[in-house]
């Protein structure tokens, strides 16, 4: 079972439609239990950083899903959760994330049109199951304000270009986190879903 | 690179498409999610569908569509057309779209961009103008836009760059610029306006109305600084698919997103 995890952050629904429609259950959920007992884990999330984690906390989930994180359960992180995934962010003030990979979260440079908003190239820095089938510089759908530094370019899946390089697809062997829209990058946004459902 | 954006338009009521055009013997010609399957195949980048349901029904209708596109159609999608309230707004977002665009009632009440965007975040909320425009009081050749409203039947007084700003300070995460005076013209986008507004604002700028053909795309996303082009008609009768439309602008060296094969299998 697939848990997409509800804490207050954005609309869950394609999330799971998206899953469905590549022939994967996902089930949204929103209690540290849940997640424990999840095969796979999915955090999505939309909006700001600090209430994330805030919203984390206050709900027990902070726990649970570095647990399953740590325990080599697949996980995916959506947008936010790419963000959150790593040590620390700058929007509105410092605050911790996850700190699953070492890095920072910042806001695009001066010069560039934010947020982020259409779909933009991403260039495949490694072989992994996630990717399997997708074309080197396929298009997918972003809109963010916010970009990952990664510290460390082992760490680094996927990279994008706007204004400067960034890490748009990070990860292990099994704990990933993107930072575009899978559930709404038309194919190959639904064959990552079906990757990460089926192979990872 | 970020790729330039074209966005097909699709005109709904009571959850049927306002011109049924029958595009294949299989598909039922009214219903907008064969429609919009239809463009997303051809590559379409983004979908707009502008409600114009006029019933007591209708947030509840609205909110049928959001679902039934989000099940099916896996690009992102705004909705616009009588969005008035805070919960119209949540109907869109819950439903499954990206964004909810707002025109006439951002100028009744201008916290509906604020209060919608610190709930749902600033790229779920588009302010969507419609402009007209007007010779300076003095008589000079330099030109204003004003801002229209229900349709472009009432003036506003309010000067559209003005306006434009505004909504970008309290939340807009995008503009949707919609030319009066281009609109079911096909004599192509007001790129003035677009530029004008584009080097204003920071964010993305979606230019409407008037478009006739790949030439009025390409000189509104390059000349006219916009950042996507939206267009109805021209789609919907099959005058130009879009993938004609993209290898015009990608001939021209515009950024746009290729049509790739994967196996979903």
């Amino acid at each position: 079972m697939i848990a997409v995890v509800d804490y207050g952050m954005g609309n869950l629904r394609s999330v799971q439609k998206a899953f469905e429609h590549v022939g994967a259950k996902a089930v949204i959920v929103d209690r540290p239990e849940d997640i424990d007992a999840a095969d796979r884990v999915v955090l999505p999330g939309v909006g700001a950083f600090g209430d994330a984690m805030n919203n984390l906390k206050t709900a027990g989930l902070i726990t649970p899903i570095v647990r399953a994180i740590s325990e080599g359960r697949p996980f995916l992180g959506i947008c936010l959760g790419l963000q959150l995934m790593f040590a620390e962010s700058e929007e509105m003030g410092q605050h911790r994330g996850l700190d699953i990979f070492p890095g920072k979260v910042k806001r695009f440079p001066e010069g560039q049109r934010v947020p982020q908003i259409g779909w933009n190239e991403v260039r495949i820095q490694r072989e992994t199951a996630l990717l399997d089938g997708v074309p080197d510089g396929s298009y997918f759908y972003f809109v963010h304000s916010f970009f990952v530094a990664s510290e460390r370019d082992e760490d680094v899946v996927g990279m994008t270009d706007y204004g400067i390089d960034y890490a748009s697809i990070a990860g292990n062997d099994r704990a990933f986190g993107v930072q575009f829209h899978p559930e709404k990058s038309q194919d190959a946004g639904l064959k990552i879903l079906k990757n990460f459902a089926e192979k990872v | 690179m970020l790729a330039r954006r074209i966005i097909p338009c699709l005109d709904v009521k009571n959850g049927r498409n306002v011109r049924g055009v029958r595009f294949s013997a299989d598909k039922d010609a009214g219903d907008p999610i064969e429609l919009a399957k239809r463009y997303d195949a051809e590559g379409a980048d983004e979908l707009v569908f502008y409600d114009i349901t006029a019933s007591a029904e209708k947030r509840d209708i609205v909110g049928k569509l959001v679902r039934r596109v989000s099940e099916e159609v896996f690009i992102p999608f705004t909705v616009g057309g009588g969005v008035r309230t805070y919960q119209d707004i949540r109907t869109i977002i819950e439903g499954g779209a990206e964004k909810a665009s707002i025109n006439s009632a951002a100028v009744h009440t201008p916290e509906i961009i604020t209060q919608g965007a610190e709930s749902f975040g600033s790229q779920a909320i588009v302010g969507s103008i419609d402009a007209i425009r007007r010779l300076n009081p003095d008589q000079t050749e330099d030109v204003r836009w004003e801002v229209v409203i229900n349709g472009g039947r009432t003036y506003t007084g309010r000067d559209a760059l003005e306006w434009a700003e505004e909504l970008v300070d309290r939340g807009a995460g995008e503009l949707v610029l919609n030319s009066i005076d281009a609109d079911g013209t096909k004599d192509g986008y007001d790129i003035e306006l677009n530029r004008m507004v584009a080097e204003r604002v920071d964010v993305p700028i979606v230019a409407s109305g008037g478009a006739g053909g790949p030439e009025d795309m390409y000189a509104v996303l390059s000349e006219g600084k916009a950042s996507a082009a939206l267009a109805a008609s021209i789609f919907h009768y099959n005058q130009y698919s879009i993938a004609e439309v993209k290898t015009y602008l990608a001939e021209r060296g515009v950024p746009v997103r290729p049509k790739i094969k994967i196996d979903l299998t």
